[in-house]
């Protein structure tokens, strides 16, 4: 994919933790308000939705959600459910940015919900599963933290690292929430905390793992054109966006250790938007599980293979680091309603580079941001580009 | 909830692994995959041939697992790994072994047993 930029015209989330009694349409209604407030746009400029969710079957026994979205957002164009496991919403953003510039429309709402803390612990492991291969990984026992831990404990094998480098990922991001009032954890921990917590599957801790999670988020997305016209207050474009798909099950793919889909969407998306790794000054990455935040920033190209292990122990991807990673307090802190994850990093990143995140300061000269959302083990991925051009 | 349904090729291949006959699916290309696919995904090819699996496996991955899925509530905590057989790999769960004595490229066979849970077949390693 590649074309002109599209404008953010706002953006807007829930707060993310526990609220279990909030439906999902209850929950996307507040985001997509906020949005449409944040971008001056009325409910009858929206063209089309695009509403990632994963669990609504499981969480609310709802399906066919893209009506239900609209209806709660106030709209009357059409609706669509986007489901890529953990990167739905990511995956609506690119379905978005695909519609204006195929010229289809000229406003589109994004977003997701996912409501998750209704569900005990072992449902809500039930549920994640599911994006994991139903026949071939779940039937054999595999949970979410266990497919990542597969991954974490080959990587270690292969490259080198231990529980302690990933623990500094925890604790980065754990600081990086803790004046966030969107964030589900507004608390740091230290590396005693993470290496001390119970285990969920070895090797990692309860802290090694995103939290379940409620949460909604919303991006009003416009073509050029229509920002111009309308005056909007629009500086943030999306300038790049790709996608990469692979194998369901991670016993199907080349390597354990490292997540092509992830590669694919980046290289699309530094070449849609002209730029490469070098370029980026700040990222928001899918760090689900602590060794994700790894992967990842390999995958981008920040890191070669086996080298980012150590990144957050060395000070390079905290705050005051060459590269900040998760300035929102990424999965792990600002928590994980899976479904709303990707639109909230477009939304936290759009912030960021505004200057009306509470972090901005940290990145006052930053010009490139990117988001990277990945479903499932990485069997989907999606990678934006966002850019001040105002 | 409890299948009451059968799969093609998943339940055919338990099937054959209880018989003492596993299988993998090969392509002209030598890739190996599990049942059912009718295309190699990597070169395109429909030509899979239903080939003897190898009877040594390597552990490639492990996990012990603590937090499981429902359907695994009475088997927790239990070890998953990711084993190759020649080119095909697959996710089962380690027998007849402590987990402080399991290694990375440690040899092992492939097996089916019931779970605790709900009585449903599951793939399992054991030490080789």
């Amino acid at each position: 994919m590649t074309g002109e930029p599209v404008r953010v015209a706002g953006v807007g989330m829930t707060k993310f933790g526990k609220s279990s009694d909030r439906t999902g349409r209850e929950l996307f209604a507040e985001a997509s308000r906020k949005a449409l407030e944040d971008a001056g746009v009325s409910t009858d400029d929206v063209e089309e939705l695009f509403f990632g969710n994963f669990m609504g079957e499981f969480a609310e026994l709802q399906g066919h959600q893209g009506p239900m979205a609209a209806a709660a957002a106030g709209i009357t164009a059409p609706s669509v459910r986007v489901d890529s496991a953990c990167a739905s919403s990511g995956v609506a953003v690119r379905q978005g940015i695909t519609r204006l510039r195929a010229g289809d429309a000229d406003v589109v709402l994004v977003g997701g919900s996912e409501r998750m803390t209704n569900l005990s612990t072992a449902d809500a492991t039930e549920a994640l599963a599911a994006a994991a291969d139903a026949m071939w990984e779940v039937r054999a026992g595999v949970t979410f933290p266990g497919a990542y831990s597969l991954m974490a404990n080959a990587y270690f094998e292969q490259h080198g690292g231990d529980r302690e480098d990933l623990a500094h990922v925890a604790v980065k991001n754990h600081a990086n929430a803790v004046d966030n009032e969107l964030a589900q954890f507004q608390k740091a921990i230290d590396v005693e905390d993470v290496l001390g917590a119970p285990t969920v599957a070895s090797p990692f801790g309860l802290y090694d793992c995103s939290p379940i999670s409620d949460g909604a988020s919303a991006a009003v997305l416009v073509s050029e054109a229509f920002a111009e016209e309308h005056d909007l207050d629009a500086g943030i474009a999306i300038t790049g966006a790709g996608q990469g798909s692979d194998e369901l099950a991670l016993h199907d793919r080349t390597s354990l250790t490292h997540t092509p889909a992830a590669e694919r969407a980046a290289q699309q998306a530094y070449d849609d938007a002209g730029i490469g790794p070098d370029d980026v000054d700040v990222a928001e990455v899918h760090d689900c599980f602590t060794i994700a935040e790894v992967l990842a920033l390999e995958a981008l190209g920040f890191y070669g293979e086996g080298e980012a292990i150590s990144a957050a122990r060395n000070g390079e991807t905290t705050i005051d680091g060459d590269l900040p990673v998760n300035l929102s307090g990424g999965l792990k802190a600002k928590g994980h309603p899976v479904g709303a994850t990707g639109g909230a990093q477009i939304s936290e990143m759009t912030k960021l580079l505004r200057g009306d995140h509470v972090n901005s300061d940290a990145v006052e000269d930053a010009t490139v941001g990117l988001t990277h959302n990945a479903g499932g083990t990485v069997a989907s991925a999606v990678v934006h580009v966002l850019e001040v051009v105002e | 909830m409890t299948r009451e349904f059968r799969d093609n090729g998943y339940d055919d291949w338990f099937d054959a692994v209880e018989e003492g006959e596993p299988y993998y699916l090969e392509s002209p290309s030598g890739n190996g995959w599990l049942p059912p696919r009718e295309i190699d995904p990597e070169t395109g090819e429909r030509e899979l041939e239903e080939v003897e699996l190898p009877d040594a496996g390597e552990i490639e991955s492990f996990t012990r697992i603590e937090v499981a899925t429902p359907q695994f509530a009475d088997d927790a905590p239990f070890v998953v790994a990711v084993a190759s057989f020649g080119p095909v790999r697959m996710t089962g769960q380690l027998r007849d072994v402590d987990e402080d004595d399991v290694e990375i490229g440690m040899p092992v066979e492939i097996g089916v047993e019931r779970t605790e849970t709900r009585d449903e077949r599951v793939l399992v390693f054991r030490p080789r």
